[in-house]
């Protein structure tokens, strides 16, 4: 087991390096004045355009760039936006409200997702199981944004069940809206996934064989079929939490909240270059490992699997 | 030698001959003649073709479906609501909903097919060479695959889209950024599917008989591994093709995909988003035209692949 972690982090340093170069080329590299429309209407002056050039070391050459940017990042200096706020501070205000979005998008998942993908199973080919196929497909077609409109228009302007927009701080309450439609895509994949796995279950002898030995039904589907067909559900939902993390920069926006993917979009759209490039850094970094601690939880749950 | 296995092996090799040919022509037997049975009689297959098609006739032709300009707004009808001279009603310009709607069709279908023709391209060429060399090239590629696949596809874009600048008025080249932002970044998954669909096809027996009979590497990733390989290609490429509609629509919502110039349906969702709470009308025709055409793509895509997993049977 130590051998293969081992092998699995030395495995994911090259992609880790990989990635983030190629986010630093893109954001940096690029053709474009990295000081187009930083200073308002006006072309920046040239005393600020040297102070901010000695300070990113714009005049070096882009691999000693990325040398300082790698330095910098191990030791905890994310950078610094344009009105002196270090991109840390943002960071640490941002992430737990996107934390709280994604255990409400997560809890949605686990408890629809499941719930409906088995009852569909166990009424395979009748109206309710054609109903949900259905509406998950129609659910994965539907853009988010689209899908954040409708849930907002019905449910927070005609009905008035919840506020429109998140209030600051976050409160929970507010993040039930958003956390649906974040989660509507995940939604409907656990769903589909759920059904097909349970209904391989279903299938399998050890199945056969309780209903033959006369156990009542209900204790063969929580017994042998549930338990044994989420393994697949949970190992997608574990990966789905890695990018939920990442930050909704179309969830975030329709219903204003200041999480993770606020954060990068208005920092794209106002060229703060090195906010970019460490959050998405950071984010890149925060889906390899928990798709990694996925991978380890995967021999947990199931014993059949062993990494050697 | 008593082996039962061997004699079935010989039986086998006398009620077949001729190979891969003869077991095409035999009524349903193969996996695509399988396929094709299930096909027929589905009508979400039917369905979402029909759709296809209509979205595909509406991109080439939209002057069939309406005689109204789109560029033709005037301030004084702005947001008006639907009527019997204007179904779908007027957007914030006064321009009519119906007319743009139309002819936002072609710029979505555009974007996708180039993006899934080049994501198609890269990522099939790097499976079949990661999958069919194995070795250091697939580590190295499948790496590669890795770096790629780590970038979510709308921050990637979103990053790639607003470092590099477009020519203002273009709409060309508008829609090529777009679409070649999107195939930059979208690769992967085909790229993995093509991969391990190859390594599948290499180790069964045809490929051993024709590497034994000294076919060139080139002779059988063109005659034996691409033809067997492809059809879960095809597939990801289907759904992929629809995801990518979406994805353009998604990054023209946040105002750094498709530039005004080009009518789209993102443009317009985008523009009616402010307004959705007192005149929605000029979000709903734009959204539910793309949604349709992305419901087409993916369910014809997932109907295809059902059809093709004997499993599923």
């Amino acid at each position: 087991m130590a051998r293969y972690v081992a092998r699995r982090v030395l495995q994911m340093l090259p992609v880790m390096i990989g990635t983030t170069l190629l986010i630093f080329v893109m954001v940096w590299a690029l053709p474009g004045d990295p000081f187009a429309g930083r200073c308002g209407q006006r072309p920046c002056s040239d005393a600020f355009v040297a102070a901010e050039t000695a300070r990113l070391h714009l005049d070096q050459s882009l691999p000693v760039q990325y040398g300082y940017f790698l330095w910098n990042m191990l030791h905890g200096d994310f950078g610094t936006v344009a009105n002196g706020d270090t991109v840390l501070h943002q960071m640490i205000r941002a992430f737990p409200i996107t934390l709280k979005l994604t255990t409400v998008a997560i809890a949605f998942e686990v408890v629809l997702g499941i719930g409906v993908g088995i009852l569909a199973a166990l009424r395979r080919g009748r109206a309710f199981d054609r109903a949900t196929l259905l509406s998950s497909l129609v659910v994965i077609s539907l853009p988010v944004f689209v899908i954040g409109f409708l849930v907002q228009y019905i449910f927070g302007v005609r009905l008035g069940f919840f506020r429109v927009t998140v209030a600051s701080g976050a409160p929970w309450r507010d993040l039930i809206m958003p956390g649906f439609v974040l989660a509507s895509l995940s939604l409907a994949f656990v769903l589909r996934l759920t059904r097909a796995s349970l209904l391989e279950t279903l299938n399998a002898d050890h199945v056969r064989t309780a209903i033959a030995k006369g156990l009542p039904r209900g204790m063969v589907v929580r017994r042998h079929v549930v338990r044994n067909s989420l393994i697949p559900v949970i190992t997608y939902i574990g990966a789905d939490i890695g990018t939920l993390l990442g930050g909704a920069i179309v969830t975030e926006g329709i219903f204003n909240i200041q999480g993770i993917g606020g954060l990068i979009f208005s920092a794209v759209k106002l060229r703060e270059n090195a906010t970019v490039v460490s959050v998405t850094t950071v984010v890149v970094l925060i889906v390899l490992v928990v798709n990694l601690l996925i991978d380890l939880f995967y021999a947990v749950l199931d014993p059949r699997i062993r990494y050697e | 030698m008593s082996d039962p296995d061997a004699f079935a092996a010989l039986g086998t090799i006398h009620d077949a001959p001729g190979g891969p040919e003869a077991a095409v022509t035999g009524p349903g037997r193969t996996l695509a003649g399988d396929a094709w049975e299930t096909l027929r009689s589905s009508w979400v297959f039917w369905g979402s073709l029909v759709l296809i098609a209509f979205f595909v006739v509406m991109a080439a032709f939209p002057g069939l479906f309406t005689h109204v300009d789109p560029a033709s707004c005037q301030a004084a009808r702005a947001r008006v609501e639907p009527s019997s001279s204007a179904w779908f009603g007027y957007d914030v310009q006064g321009c009519d909903v119906y007319a743009r709607t139309i002819y936002g069709a072609r710029a979505s279908i555009v974007v996708g097919t180039i993006a899934t023709l080049t994501a198609m391209t890269l990522g099939s060429t790097v499976g079949i060479y990661a999958g069919f060399f194995g070795g250091l090239v697939d580590s190295l590629l499948s790496r590669l695959t890795d770096i790629f696949f780590a970038i979510p596809l709308l921050l990637g874009s979103i990053i790639i889209l607003t470092s590099i600048p477009t020519p203002t008025g273009s709409a060309f080249f508008s829609i090529l950024k777009v679409s070649l932002a999107l195939a930059a970044l979208g690769w992967t998954s085909t790229a993995r599917v093509a991969r391990s669909s190859v390594i599948q096809v290499k180790q069964a027996d045809f490929v051993s008989a024709s590497r034994a009979l000294g076919a060139s590497r080139t002779w059988m990733i063109r005659k034996h591994i691409v033809p067997n390989a492809i059809a879960p290609v095809i597939v990801i490429t289907t759904i992929s093709l629809g995801s990518f509609i979406g994805a353009e629509a998604t990054l023209s919502y946040l105002g750094i995909g498709l530039q005004p110039p080009v009518i789209s349906w993102g443009i317009a969702i985008n523009d009616a988003a402010p307004y959705v709470r007192s005149t929605p009308h000029m979000l709903f025709f734009p959204a539910l035209f793309l949604s349709l055409t992305v419901l087409a793509f993916i369910s014809l895509g997932d109907v295809v692949r059902e059809a093709l997993d004997p499993k599923a049977m």
